[in-house]
Parts: C-alpha cells; sequence; structure tokens
C-alpha cells in the first residue's frame, strides 16, 4: 500500500507527505529520504526542505530541457527514486552536534518554574534536558530555528501567558511538549532555561546554520545550576 | 560611491530577484515582491535582471546622489522630483552629481523599483543582495533604509551634467493584465466546504498586510476537514487559511512553514500584481490549470525579453 501523498507547491515545488502527525519514525524517514535526494542531487534541485513528516523539493527550471515539463520530470524521477529504495529502508547517518549550555540564573530565568511544574530540582530538570538525545525536525519560524524531538515528556511545560518582548539569541527554551533554541534575539512565549554562547545562525559562514535538518543534537551543562 | 539617505520613505529595501536554495535551513526567498517592474527598472538602465535596486513601498525616500547616475523608476506611478524638476517614471534619467531626488506617495499600485546603473553595491549574503528583514541580514545592514545611510554604489564612467536628463522615450512598464482581472490560482487539495466562495468573493486587502503576506478580509471560509494540520513547507504564493476563515497569501518575506490548511497557490505570473495591492483594494481569485499558469509565466517572460530589445536599441541611440 502506498503509504505516502505527492502533491505540488505552486509552480516550482512538490511536496511529499509521509504522514499528518508529528512523530520521531516518520521524521527519520523524511530524513532518510532526504539523505538518498541530497546523494543523487540532481541539477534542478534548488532545494529540499524538511518538515515534520513530509519534504518539499524545489525546482530550477533553468536546469531542464524546453520540451520537458519541469513539474512532471521531478514527479517521475522522484517516483522512480522510492521504487528502488522504499521509505524505511534507508539507514539515518546524520550527525551528533554537541551545544554547551548555561543552565538556569540569568541565563534560564523559567528554570525555577519549569521545576516546580514537573515537581523536580533544578538539578533534575538539568539532568533529564541533558540526558535525552534530540532531532533536528526541521528549521523554520526563523533563519537556523530548530524544531528539535525528543523531550522527556516529564519537561513538558505550558508557554507563558504573555509572551516576552525579547528573548536573547542563543536561549534554549520549552514551550508544550517542544524544546528548541533562539538563533536571533526575538519575541518569544517559551520558557527560557538556559543559554548557550554558540552562534546558532551566522549568514557570513559557508554553513549559517550550526545545526542543520536531520542532526541529532545533545545539550552539555557547562555550569551546576 | 554611495547615495545619501536624507529621509528613508515608508519601507525601502534592497532587494534582487531573491535567495534561493536556502529554505531547509528556515531562510526565506525575500527579493523584489514585484520581480517585472524590479527587471524593467533594471533593464532601463543597463543592468541585469538580479542587480539590486530599491523597492519602495506606497511612500518614498529622499536621496542625494554624490556622483552622476543614471536612473530609472517602475512599478507603481511614483510622484518624483529632483531639485524642482520633475522625474517621470518608466524610462532612464540622468541625474547631476549632488542631486537630490525626492520620491513621493505612490499614485497607482504600493511598490515603485529605484534601479541605479550598475545596481545597489551591498555585499551578497547567502548568494543574493536582498534583504531578509525577519533574519536581519543581506541588503543594507539586513533592514529598511534610515535616514543618514549611504547606500553603496559602482563607480561609473558617467561624465558630469549641469541638469537632469531626461530620455524622451520610455516603456510601458503595467502588466497586460486589466487591473480589474482575477488573480489566479492553481486549487490545492484542503477542500472548502463551499469552494465557490473562494472564486466569488471580492476580498479586500487588510492592513496588516507586510513583505510576509497578504491578509484579506471577506466572508469566513471553512474547510471539509478541519483536523489540526503540522507545521510543513510552504513557498511563496501558498494560500493560508488560518482558523478565523481570512485567507493569507504568502509573499517573498514568508516563513518556509507553515501549519495552517492550504487551499490553493498564486501563480507566479499574478504575483506581480500582488505586490502592487494597497490596503483597501480589492480583487477575486480565478483556478487555473497548471499548464494555463506555465503559459502566462512564459507570456510574462517573451513580454520581458520583446522589451529588453526594445530598450537595448533606444539606450544605443541615446545622446545624452
Amino acid at each position: 500500500m502506498r503509504h505516502w501523498q505527492l502533491q505540488r507547491l505552486g509552480e516550482d515545488g512538490l511536496l511529499l507527505q509521509l504522514g499528518t502527525s508529528i512523530d520521531a519514525a516518520l521524521n527519520t524517514q523524511v530524513h532518510a529520504l532526504n539523505t538518498q535526494i541530497q546523494a543523487q542531487r540532481p541539477a534542478w534541485l534548488r532545494d529540499s526542505v524538511p518538515g515534520y513528516s513530509s519534504l518539499a523539493l524545489f525546482l530550477n527550471e533553468q536546469a531542464f530541457a524546453h520540451s520537458q515539463d519541469p513539474l512532471q520530470t521531478a514527479e517521475t524521477w522522484l517516483h522512480h527514486l522510492l521504487q528502488a529504495a522504499p521509505l524505511g529502508t534507508a539507514r539515518n547517518t546524520s550527525r551528533c552536534v554537541e551545544i554547551p549550555v548555561h543552565y538556569g540564573g540569568e541565563a534560564g530565568p523559567d528554570l525555577a518554574f519549569v521545576a516546580e511544574r514537573a515537581r523536580l530540582s533544578s538539578e533534575e530538570v538539568i539532568h533529564l534536558h541533558c540526558s535525552a538525545e534530540y532531532r533536528v525536525a526541521m528549521l523554520g519560524f526563523s533563519p537556523g530555528f530548530p524544531y528539535l524531538l525528543g523531550l522527556d515528556p516529564r519537561l513538558t511545560t505550558p508557554r507563558r501567558s504573555t509572551p516576552r518582548t525579547l528573548v536573547p539569541a542563543g536561549s534554549i527554551a520549552i514551550g508544550g511538549a517542544q524544546t528548541g533554541l533562539y538563533p536571533q534575539a526575538s519575541p518569544g512565549g517559551w520558557n527560557l532555561i538556559g543559554r548557550t554562547a554558540l552562534a546558532l545562525f551566522d549568514p557570513q559562514r559557508a554553513a549559517p546554520s550550526l545545526l542543520a535538518p536531520g542532526d541529532r543534537v545533545r545539550f552539555i551543562a557547562i555550569n551546576g545550576t | 560611491m554611495s547615495i545619501d539617505v536624507l529621509s528613508p520613505g515608508l519601507l525601502t529595501t534592497v532587494q534582487d530577484l531573491g535567495r534561493f536554495g536556502w529554505r531547509h535551513l528556515g531562510v526565506g526567498t525575500s527579493g523584489a515582491l514585484d520581480a517585472y517592474a524590479h527587471t524593467l527598472a533594471n533593464m532601463l538602465v543597463g543592468n541585469p535582471a538580479n542587480a539590486a535596486t530599491l523597492e519602495i513601498t506606497l511612500t518614498g525616500p529622499r536621496l542625494t546622489f554624490q556622483h552622476p547616475c543614471t536612473i530609472a523608476l517602475c512599478g507603481a506611478q511614483i510622484d518624483a522630483h529632483c531639485d524642482g524638476q520633475i522625474i517621470p517614471c518608466a524610462r532612464p534619467v540622468q541625474l547631476p552629481a549632488g542631486s537630490t531626488l525626492t520620491l513621493g506617495a505612490c499614485r497607482t499600485g504600493a511598490r515603485t523599483y529605484l534601479a541605479v546603473a550598475g545596481g545597489i553595491d551591498v555585499p551578497e549574503c547567502m548568494h543574493s543582495r536582498s534583504t531578509d528583514l525577519r533574519g536581519g541580514f543581506g541588503g543594507l545592514a539586513g533592514r529598511a533604509l534610515r535616514a543618514g545611510d549611504h547606500i553603496p554604489l559602482r563607480p561609473s564612467s558617467l561624465l558630469d551634467l549641469t541638469a537632469p536628463c531626461i530620455a524622451p522615450w520610455w516603456i510601458d512598464d503595467a502588466l497586460d493584465a486589466a487591473h480589474s482581472a482575477p488573480i489566479h490560482l492553481l486549487p490545492s487539495v484542503d477542500a472548502l466546504a463551499s469552494p465557490g466562495t473562494l472564486l466569488a468573493t471580492r476580498w479586500n486587502i487588510s492592513a496588516q498586510s507586510n513583505r510576509q503576506g497578504l491578509r484579506l478580509q471577506g466572508p469566513a471560509l471553512q474547510l471539509v476537514n478541519n483536523d489540526e494540520r503540522i507545521s510543513a513547507p510552504v513557498a511563496p504564493g501558498t494560500v493560508q487559511l488560518p482558523p478565523d476563515g481570512q485567507p493569507i497569501v504568502l509573499l517573498a518575506d514568508a516563513q518556509t512553514h507553515g501549519g495552517y490548511p492550504c487551499i490553493g497557490h498564486v501563480i507566479r505570473a499574478d504575483r506581480q500584481r500582488l505586490a502592487q495591492l494597497r490596503p483597501g483594494d480589492t480583487f477575486h481569485f480565478a483556478a487555473v490549470t497548471p499548464q494555463q499558469a506555465r503559459q502566462a509565466w512564459q507570456a510574462q517572460q517573451h513580454m520581458l525579453a520583446r522589451l529588453q530589445l526594445a530598450i537595448h536599441a533606444r539606450r544605443e541611440a541615446m545622446t545624452c
């Protein structure tokens, strides 16, 4: 049975949907497929953009012959790829990025609140947050902003009722069942538990974003509390 | 060489044709919203289509040109004066060193493009000179112009003149489509409860619109399936439907992913016209097939190619 759906995203994009839920296994399939696509990287592929359970391909039409219908050609190519290597069979070979975090204090003003909600000590929250391995499900919202999967459900904390007008760049935060990092200073409603000194996004670098879709992430506490 | 910004206008940004290939990092495309007018302005001053121009929104800046420059204004008709003299749109104009160009209100449309021969010479950032307002990079310091800014230009070999020299010819920079023509869209898989309403409605442009999206006002639309969607990639042109039933058409600065249902995509050929809609303007949608969308795009590219030939011939014959 075919468990994916292919649709068009305007005139120069395809959107492959593998499912309709936020699910770590589904997201792993997205990145495995993306790795395969990147390995072949046809000349017309301008960008491949993972979502939680979807993958968009954007085309550079100038790379097609005049007689070719760009979207149809890309659709056929993708169908062949999916037939040759069915979803779920590709291996996951992502890299792991370690992020040093200063938890609590000025860097993480909401750590105590998160601990209180979870009925844990601040140390236990830090321990739980550092024990998990996360996956960059996708980057979006703002340049370099990672949506991470893998937060320990005990750390689920509702978003603040009043968002902060300014969250400092590098802040590590928990919003609902998700954890994330703010690459740029911006307004934000998530609970701030710590901060990293690493530059998550720098447009001047050859690789502007520290994190790429599909990367695994570990947080390393660089202080006690 | 540079242009001094005396006053910035409402929202004036440096834009080229956009920043491609970075959506997987959450980086939007940016770029001139009306790529057609941007391209024509560049052609009039002899630039390649991707040279950076200034995108002027509704109210223009006041600018002093330190050196003699050839400029052109395309897109929305705008009141333009240079030291007391009226500067017409859609043709090349040579300005003497020290000229102050005062751009007033856009009289038709919402965005005018100011091209300068040689292009706006800000450094490329991630392969583009476009301003990414949300990311805060590209263009001039990653933001809209401010008073006191100096916009870098390429050195030009133009000899100084004593007064502006206005080409005696001009081009028709308006798109073929009538102002009342529908905005065409490719319907999407998210089905509407009463699909006729989307096409039958005259949509009103909300004042909340910006370079990220046009917010539309009209009867609230409903979906057949109201299950919550999870964030998935979107693109400029995508028409989203938030829970309030008022569609949003995503423009060049839109986020790379969206969690709202997607009810269609505005075709590329008509996004130039979207860029020129002002708060309070109205329009209606019409559905097209992918083939019709492609034909409309090719027709627009052919029109640009024809204008390029005409402009080239006239520029060759220019005397001042």
